[in-house]
Parts: C-alpha cells; structure tokens; sequence
C-alpha cells in the first residue's frame, strides 16, 4: 500500500532525511518512531504529497506522490501534528468541508459525515463550536477530518501529543480499532506509544532509518540479550581481561578486586548465543560466578540505544 | 492540472458562510452602509435644495447624474478602498497562523482552486454590498428621472475597482500569516495605485502617461463619467489577473519550504 524507496529530503545545508526504504501492507498498522528533528514530519508531509522530495520515490495506493498528486491526495487521510481545525466553525459543518474537498458525493456526505463523528466518538458534540472544545476533542475531531473519506492511508503525526492520560487511551484504541480496513502510519517520539497501537514499528534518527522491525520480533531479540550480569566471589583483573577478550564482547564493566563484586558485559547486536562461552571463560578465570543471568532491556532501553548509538556516529559530521 | 469548479465553489461558500460566522461581515456591511446612506442623504438634500433655488431664479436644473450619482458612487469607491483590506486579510493570513491551511494543501484541491475560491467569497461579500446599494437608483427612479446608463456604468467600475483591491488583499493574506500587517499592506498598495497619477504632473511626458495609466482612479473616472471603455476593462482584468497569479505563486511555493 505504501513503498518508499532511497527517499531524501534537504532543506539547503540541512539533510532531512537520507535514503528511507520501508514498505507497509495493506491493513497494516506502522509507528514510525523517533526523537523530535528525526525527520518524521518531513517523511510525513513527503508522503502526504504536500512537498516534493529531493530525490528517490515514493507511492501510495498505486499513485506516485510526485506525478499523481491528486491521486494520493484522494487516497490519503492526513492528520498534522496540529489538528487543521477551524475554530470558529461547527464541528458537523467542518466535517462536511473536509468531505467535500475530497470528493465525497453530495448524496453520501451525510452518512460519511456520521460516520466519522461515531467512530471518533464526537456525535454528542456535532454541533458544538470547535474553538470551545477542550484539546482532546479538537485533536479527534482532527481525526475524524482525516477518516471523514475513508481513505485507504491514515497519516497521523504524533496523534495523542497533548492529550491527558484518558484521552490518550481512547485515541489508542481508536487507532487500533481502525486496522484492516485502513493502513495506518502514525508517528511518535514516545515508545509505549507505539507498542500499545502498532505491529510494526520503523525507528528512524537524523534522517536515517535505525532498525524496522515487527514489535515481536524487536522484543525476542532484546530478551536474547545484549547484555549480562555476573556476580562473582572473587573479582580478579586477570580473569575479566580474559572475558573482555572473548570476540563479540563489546564493554565489560566490573568493581575490580572486591567481594561479591558486579561484572557486567554488553555484547555486540547479532551476535548469537554467548553464554556458554561467557561462562566458561569466567570459571577458567576463577572468578567464582555466584549469579549470572540476562539484563533485560525494555524496549525503550532499545530504542534509546539505537538512536544514542547513531547520534555518537555521527556526531562527528554533523 | 485540471481545474474543478466544485472544489472551488466548496471553498468559496464555506468562507463566505465564515464572514457572517465572525463580527468582521456585520461591521463592514454596517459601516458601509452607514456612511453610504448618510451620503445619499446628503446629496439628495443638496439637490433638492440647489433645484429649489434654481427655480426661483430661473435658471437650468442640476442634473441627478451630476448632483447625486456621481458623487455618490466617486465616494462609494473611496469607501471600498478602506473597507476591502477588512475582507481580505484574514483569508490565508489566518489559515497559516493557525495551521489549517494544511487541510487545504493534503486536500486534493489545486492551488487555483484555492485562491480562486477565496478570491470569489471576498467578491460574492462586495457584491451583496453592492446589491444593498441599489436602494439608491430605486428611490431615484421613483420619484425623479435619473439617467440609468451612468448608474449601471458606475456600478461596473466600482465592482472592477473593488475586485482590484481584493486581489491585492488576498497576495498580502498569503505573504504574511499576521492579518493586520496584511490588511495594513494592502491598503498602502491600494492608496498607492489609487494616487499615483499624482506623480505624473512633476515627471516627465513617458513617465506621466505611464504613471496616469497605471492609476486606478484615472480608469474610474471614465465609468464615474457613463464611459465604459474596452481598455479601462482590460486594465482592470490584468489587475486582477495579475494579483492573483502572484497570490498563486506564494502560496504554490509553501510545498517548497521547511
């Protein structure tokens, strides 16, 4: 439904983004993740077909968003980090415009109109002053302007920024309750986010996309284990030397030459199974292993460490 | 790209239901009309009082051209010039402020249709003030016989005038995304072309002919005087023309920036 290729946006000087490739499927629901000036808005608004990108393709329901802007334009639902809502109008009679500005028949509007005020949960609200409703329901009725024409593409940027704690949970399941019959992507710089609404997740920093994966997957990966925990009886320079050594070992931090002493060893991403040769290394060492077991890193720990990683990497250019 | 009717009559009618959702509709019609029945007012009392005299002493009686219409619409047109800045400046000023021009640019609408819609409620707005105006030539014809041909031509020169404004107004409204800097610039562009036929006695004779053409009150004067001229129209219509395209040309280059 979506296939971006070599996708890279400059703005004079400054790169946006460089060289994105994702896919999303039909019915699918994608968080594209990130810190603030990844570039998620700027990818955003490329695929809305607001702004043309600087080199590479991209397409939408079939349409390129180059050639066949109109065709996109028709097919996507978009919702900018600022819901596009006029606050001087009526919210019934807002949803209307945004229908007919997409081509809804005149015979349908009403019946899309409601819709997309049930769906987002706004039918007691219809005829009330947009202006006058508190930030959570303008964000919906931002929303319901997105699905107002039931396109096949759902572009949310950042949807529940702002929103208390209730509305954010409500905005969530309404996202969720949305998959299959529209390709959603939506973007955040928050990971629960993510993972509570989305399969599928791209992380995407200075421009560069990081990792893309299934949640799933991201998580088994993680439980693997990049890193371990020892604790051993006799904490000796020789024998963490000796860990240290071991290929695919990234970092050993230890409280040298004490009692009980902590050993913790981060190993390289993809490095499969290790832990027979980390223990095996660490008896031959006489360290006196106590207690050994995985550190389990959460997602965000993730997520935090392939964006900090990149940021270190690149630090040197920008 | 092709141009649809429908998307920008959809544009057109909701900014036009917006003026009269907004105090800014009431206050200029009402402005308006205030100050244009006072002026009636004023010139028909005038009239009534300088033929009253002229038939004491015998003499020709001023024409209702002469004493009423065309003073009354020569100042229905200074009228415009301060009052079209108010319709205009909010129409794209507003929606880049509060981002919704967004809507507008994902929208499958084209930016002609766009500036086109916008531009055609601030018309239809001027044209239900024109139509409140009518009253006046009504009145004349019921109780005196007032030639309709200067008033017909007057009203074309005004709408023409009026449309120039606009289309001033709404390049500013898309230049700036603070309304009353807009509205501000729009009524110094509109008083600059209104006077620059002023500049024209103290320049040289190429200068002068071109300084007096670009005038808009020297095209009016025509209409104000019962002369419709195919020229005079084109000046109007390349205006126009020509404010809008710069309008099409800002606004077409948002997609290109940050």
């Amino acid at each position: 439904m979506i296939e971006v290729s070599g996708l890279t946006k400059i703005y004079g000087q400054r790169t946006a983004i460089e060289n994105l490739s994702f896919n999303v499927s039909q019915g699918e629901i994608v968080g594209f993740l990130g810190p603030n000036g990844a570039g998620k808005s700027t990818t955003m608004k490329i695929l809305t077909g607001f702004m043309p990108a600087t080199s590479g393709t991209a397409k939408i329901a079939g349409f390129d968003v180059f050639d066949e802007t109109m065709g996109v334009k028709r097919n996507v639902g978009y919702l900018p980090e600022i819901p596009p809502v006029y606050f001087d109008m009526v919210v019934e009679s807002y949803l209307t415009y945004a229908a007919r500005l997409h081509f809804v028949p005149k015979v349908k509007l009403k019946s899309a109109v409601d819709r997309a005020l049930e769906k987002t949960g706004l039918t007691h609200v219809r005829k009330r002053v947009i202006g006058n409703l508190s930030k959570g329901y303008r964000q919906r009725v931002g929303l319901a302007q997105a699905l107002v024409h039931e396109p096949k593409v759902l572009i949310l940027d950042e949807p529940t920024v702002g929103l208390d704690p209730v509305q954010i949970i409500e905005i969530r399941e309404l996202i969720k309750s949305l998959k299959g019959a529209h390709t959603v992507i939506l973007s955040s710089h928050i990971l629960p986010e993510v993972t509570a609404t989305c399969e599928r997740i791209v992380v995407i920093n200075k421009g560069v996309i990081v990792a893309q994966d299934t949640i799933e997957r991201l998580t088994t990966r993680m439980k693997q284990g990049l890193a371990f925990q020892m604790l051993v009886k006799n904490s000796n320079p020789v024998g963490i030397e000796a860990l240290r050594a071991i290929p695919g070992v990234k970092s050993v931090l230890a409280e040298s030459g004490v009692q009980n002493g902590k050993i913790s060893i981060e190993i390289n991403p993809n490095q499969g199974e290790l832990r027979d040769r980390l223990l095996e290394v660490a008896m031959k060492g006489n360290l006196g292993v106590l207690e050994f077991g995985s550190e389990k890193l959460s997602l965000e720990e993730v997520f935090l460490q392939l964006t900090t990683t990149d940021q270190a990497n690149n630090g040197g250019q920008s | 790209m092709s141009f649809s009717f429908r998307q920008m009559w959809t544009i057109a009618s909701k900014e036009y239901k917006t003026y009269f959702t907004s105090p800014i509709a009431y206050i200029v019609i009402a402005g308006f009309l205030l100050i244009m029945n006072w002026l009636f007012f004023f010139y028909l009392d005038h009239v009534s009082a300088i033929t009253l005299q002229y038939k004491m002493s015998g003499s020709k009686v001023l024409s209702l051209t002469e004493g009423i219409i065309k003073p009354v619409y020569s100042s229905m047109n200074v009228i415009f010039l301060f009052i079209t800045p108010f319709i205009t400046m909010r129409l794209f000023a507003e929606e880049r402020k509060m981002q919704t021009l967004q809507l507008l640019m994902t929208a499958p609408v084209s930016v002609w249709e766009m500036v086109l819609g916008k531009f055609l409620s601030a018309v239809m707005l001027v044209s239900t003030m024109l139509l409140l105006t009518l009253v006046f030539p009504i009145i004349l014809a019921k109780y005196g016989n007032p030639d309709l041909g200067p008033v017909f031509t007057n009203y074309l020169g005004i709408f023409l005038m009026a449309c120039c404004y606009l289309s001033t107004g709404i390049f500013f409204s898309a230049t700036s995304e603070n309304q009353i800097a807009a509205g501000a610039m729009t009524f110094a562009a509109g008083f600059f072309f209104w006077l620059i036929h002023m500049a024209s006695q103290s320049s040289g004779p190429i200068l002068q002919v071109i300084l007096e053409y670009l005038s808009l009150t020297q095209h009016f004067n025509k209409f104000n005087m019962g002369i419709v001229n195919t020229s005079d129209l084109i000046f109007y219509l390349s205006f126009i023309g020509l404010g809008l395209f710069f309008t099409h040309r800002v606004l077409d280059s948002y997609r290109w920036r940050d």
